[in-house]
């Protein structure tokens, strides 16, 4: 299990665990972590599960692929360290990742 | 108000779920028309993932979602519904028991007895870029889509996006407008290379302007712009004369008119009985994404069988008089006669 903890826009932070091989956007959606929306469920199709990721964090989450970038031309506020969090699979590595959840999605 | 459009059944969406409620009511001999607000058939399948291959549908290992929708229509052809694109419903009255007349944002009237909300996450629309104060210019000088072409005439027009509607707009409008100024976050374009090239051509011979980075702030009167700010990725900031803007940020789903209709929702979900998916108001039924039960699943299949479920109690109403006799396509001739097999 690792602990991923999403910081809402108000500076709030929920920790919740989630076992290695699932996506971001599932421990979000999972523990009813608010402001991720998921819209299509993952299929990288909708840029609802945007996400901020922590500078500390950026190196160990990499870069999005070119498939997720164009997705993310949808996103809302989009910056350099913006992912959407349905392509970001957890890894051993990543316990105790820090994410900042947009103000809105859409 | 035109002359009212008759059917034994209105399907709202045209996605997967309301395409394979028409095959389940043709069998049944009940005729139907689909309204959709997408300018295409399929829904999600057509707009969110039409390349993408989807694992779960019985009998079928993978298919994409635009594979799935010609299968459908295929499979529905003998029962030649008719589609209506581009149009929203907005207002459901009922006039029957039951009957309703419903009216789409175009005008079009439709009489039908029974109503099947086949509409998903709901009704796509174009999402709203994160420019502050947007919304006071919609309507004026900010559009989600050209309904003319002419309106951008010597216009300073802001296209902001880089997929395939921001940069044909770019191509189709730049001999209209005054002058042009393409915004993108990125210099990497996912509309196709051939636009792309057209675009850096204009922009490399002085043409119209390309501009990397945000739109920040807007500035105007009324609903009418003037300029508008862009903070370009290096931190550089340009304001730019813009008396007109298309944003084109993709679409988002939205539960739309369905909530004026009288329907009980809960978490923008219509509730249903499961024996019969028929909503809180008799003849209105909702079938696949948009409806919610114990146990509900937002899959495909699941919205198969409630549709099957929904054209069971639907005929009662299409036909009170007739008896209904449960067949199967394998062995009723009756039924292999309306697919045009036998």
């Amino acid at each position: 299990m690792a602990k991923i903890n999403f910081v809402d826009h108000s500076g709030e932070t929920r920790t919740v665990e989630v076992e290695e091989g699932a996506t971001v956007m599932e421990a979000a959606i999972r523990n009813a972590v608010p402001g991720i929306e998921a819209e299509c469920g993952g299929a990288c199709a909708c840029a609802t599960c945007h996400v901020y990721v922590d500078e500390a964090w950026r190196d160990k989450t990499g870069a999005p692929t070119p498939m997720e970038e164009d997705m993310l031309d949808f996103g809302f506020d989009v910056r350099p360290n913006s992912r959407l969090s349905c392509q970001i699979k957890v890894t051993e590595e990543l316990d105790g990742l820090v994410v900042t959840v947009p103000e809105r999605q859409a | 108000m035109s002359e009212a459009i008759k059917t034994d059944v209105l399907i709202v969406g045209a996605g997967p779920c309301g395409l394979f409620a028409v095959f389940e009511l043709g069998l049944l001999d009940v005729k139907v028309h689909l309204v959709d607000i997408l300018d295409k058939i399929g829904g999600q399948c057509a707009e969110l993932y039409p390349e993408k291959p989807i694992y779960d549908i019985p009998g079928i290992p993978m298919i994409t979602g635009h594979g799935l929708t010609e299968s459908l229509l295929e499979q529905i052809k003998p029962f030649n519904p008719t589609f209506h694109l581009n149009e929203m419903i907005e207002t459901v009255e009922k006039i029957g028991d039951p009957g309703f007349r419903v009216t789409t944002d175009a005008g079009k009237v439709f009489e039908c007895k029974v109503l099947v909300v086949a509409a998903g996450g709901g009704s796509f629309q174009p999402k709203r870029p994160p420019v502050p104060g947007i919304e006071a210019y919609e309507g004026g000088s900010v559009h989600y889509a050209v309904r003319k072409m002419e309106e951008f005439r010597d216009k300073d027009l802001m296209i902001v996006g880089g997929g395939d509607s921001a940069l044909d707009w770019v191509l189709n409008l730049h001999p209209l407008a005054k002058r042009i100024t393409l915004v993108h976050r990125r210099d990497d374009f996912r509309a196709a290379p051939h636009s792309v090239e057209q675009m850096r051509a204009l922009v490399a011979s002085g043409q119209m302007d390309l501009l990397i980075g945000q739109v920040t702030a807007l500035e105007g009167e009324g609903n009418v712009l003037s300029a508008a700010t862009v903070k370009g990725n290096d931190g550089t900031v340009t304001k730019v004369a813009c008396n007109a803007m298309l944003p084109f940020f993709g679409l988002t789903m939205k539960l739309g008119p369905v909530a004026n209709w009288g329907l009980h929702l809960e978490n923008n979900l219509i509730p249903v009985d499961t024996g019969t998916f028929e909503t809180n108001v008799p003849g209105i039924f909702a079938i696949g994404d948009i409806n919610t039960y114990p146990g509900k699943l937002k899959l495909i299949l699941s919205g198969f069988h409630e549709g099957a479920l929904m054209a069971q109690k639907a005929v009662k109403y299409v036909y009170p008089d007739k008896r209904v006799v449960f067949q199967y396509t394998t062995s009723s001739s009756s039924l292999q006669k309306k697919l045009g097999v036998n």
